[in-house]
């Protein structure tokens, strides 16, 4: 049921057209960050109110609205945004990834491949993947508009010097169509191959740092290595202890004190739809037990 | 101001504008593959397609140029009415609406500058027709080429070039809309 105390999808209409502008901006450079006047939304900053703000944007009533956090379906902030727009734009809401029509997404890609009748909006912290190497906005958009990542480069290689690998795990840069270096939001860097040739369209949303960013379906997104230390999208090494799943990205979940552990899909959807499909991981039984008990 | 200038907008414009954006999101998104956008009525010539995208896009905030095909007083009530926006020359035009011959030469809009690629004018060309041969265009959004009729190649081409700086381009007939960024690679056949 629509709120009739709000307008359709909570923001104003001129607000809509802007932040609609900057995506069609975003669209056609791809990787580029479009400023946009970021406007107060009813949650703190950090909890997804660029992604809530591209959503607003994007929705329409017809739409089926699918929200992630780390994966999971069922967690604070997928359960409060889920129901924001459910009350303000009146769409259905779904956890299957693949009933979805847009999906928004705090630090995760689905596992189930997306399709081109589907939206990805990310919810981005950080967008500017220069940022803790240049604080200066005026000069990171120097260096944009001159192409010169050197430093990029630099950080990724101090890394190999320190540790002999690439250390960084997740918001790990990509370069778009061999232009733009982007900052893919801080999705693990398992999640990166997703990102390029993805018939869905991909739209990113920082709302504190008031940026938009966009990838059209099927880009060219490559994430940055060497050729002697070439890209790894890495996991735990590790099947899922409920689905059994051994594609999938996994949360390392603490147990008990004595050190117990088990590895779980984080993507819940993912896991639950294996699960109902009869895979069962090496802790399925122990878990239906607690749960019966 | 004739009253025919207050006809012809959205019913539901929260929603209208919602679908239409969405119709124009996925033609920006995928080069060459047209949508339909049929919610407007504006005064001729003006298609259905372009004006919702007017309605869809234009505010206050976005100045606008008509090219002489387009450039009656019927129009200029009909978006000054409906949305506000300033109508100005070429140069300082956010968004551009006229006939292909009526908008050249392109170079006058402006195409961005390196450190904003986004300051720039977006056209909306209205054509006889939409039809999907003729130039062949690949790039982002196009899984590998797409066939689509553009009205010339060289300009396009050109147009290119400046990327990340450039045009992007909505062609409109009737109530269908396909649109060209600037990363669209264009070669003609």
């Amino acid at each position: 049921m629509t709120d009739q105390a709000y307008n359709f999808a909570y923001l104003d209409e001129q607000t809509k057209r802007m932040i609609r502008r900057a995506i069609l901006k975003g669209l056609a450079i791809p990787g580029y960050q479009v400023p946009f006047a970021s406007r107060e939304m009813p949650m703190p900053y950090g909890w997804g109110t660029g992604g809530v703000q591209v959503s607003a944007a994007t929705l329409t009533p017809e739409d089926t609205f699918k929200v992630i956090d780390q994966g999971a379906d069922d967690t604070t902030n997928a359960v409060s945004i889920r129901k924001f727009f459910q009350r303000t734009a009146g769409v259905a809401t779904t956890e299957e990834t693949d009933k979805a029509t847009v999906i928004q997404t705090r630090h995760r890609i689905p596992e189930t491949p997306l399709g081109e009748d589907q939206v990805l909006v990310y919810q981005v912290p950080i967008p500017e993947p220069l940022r803790f190497l240049e604080p200066r906005e005026t000069e990171t958009r120097k260096m944009h508009s001159l192409e010169e990542y050197g430093l990029m480069h630099v950080k990724l290689y101090e890394d190999i010097s320190q540790h002999g690998a690439i250390a960084t795990s997740y918001a790990y840069p990509v370069k778009v169509e061999g232009r733009y270096v982007m900052d893919p939001s801080p999705i693990p860097k398992f999640d990166n191959p997703k990102m390029a040739d993805c018939p869905a369209i991909q739209l990113f949303g920082a709302g504190r740092e008031q940026r938009i960013y966009a990838l059209p379906p099927y880009t060219k997104v490559v994430s940055l290595d060497f050729e002697d230390h070439p890209f790894d999208p890495s996991k735990a090494d590790h099947a899922c202890d409920l689905c059994g799943a051994g594609e999938s990205y996994l949360d390392e979940v603490i147990t008990d004190d004595a050190g117990g552990r088990m590895f779980v899909c984080s993507d819940t959807d993912y896991c639950r739809a294996r699960r109902e499909a009869g895979h069962l991981g090496a802790q399925a039984a122990v878990m239906e037990e607690e749960a019966g008990a | 101001m004739q009253s025919d200038a207050l006809q012809g907008g959205f019913t539901d414009a929260p929603v209208q504008s919602a679908q239409a954006f969405r119709a124009a999101m996925n033609a920006m998104a995928r080069p060459g593959r047209a949508e339909t956008l049929d919610a407007a009525t504006p005064p001729n010539p003006v298609s259905r397609a372009a004006g919702t995208l007017i309605l869809t896009l234009c505010d206050p905030e976005t100045p606008v140029f008509l090219g002489n095909s387009h450039d009656t007083p019927a129009i200029r009530d009909w978006i000054t009415f409906h949305t506000g926006a300033p109508l100005v020359g070429p140069e300082m035009a956010a968004f551009a609406l006229g006939d292909w011959a009526a908008l050249q030469p392109i170079a006058q809009f402006r195409s961005g500058t390196a450190e904003y690629p986004d300051r720039s004018a977006t056209l909306i060309v209205e054509v006889p027709e939409l039809r999907t041969e003729g130039a062949v265009l690949s790039g982002p959004g196009i899984q590998e080429t797409t066939l689509f009729s553009l009205p010339e190649v060289a300009p396009f081409q050109q147009n290119a070039t400046l990327y990340p700086l450039g045009l992007d381009f909505f062609f409109t007939c009737d109530s269908q809309v396909a649109a060209l960024p600037r990363s669209t690679k264009v070669e003609g056949t």
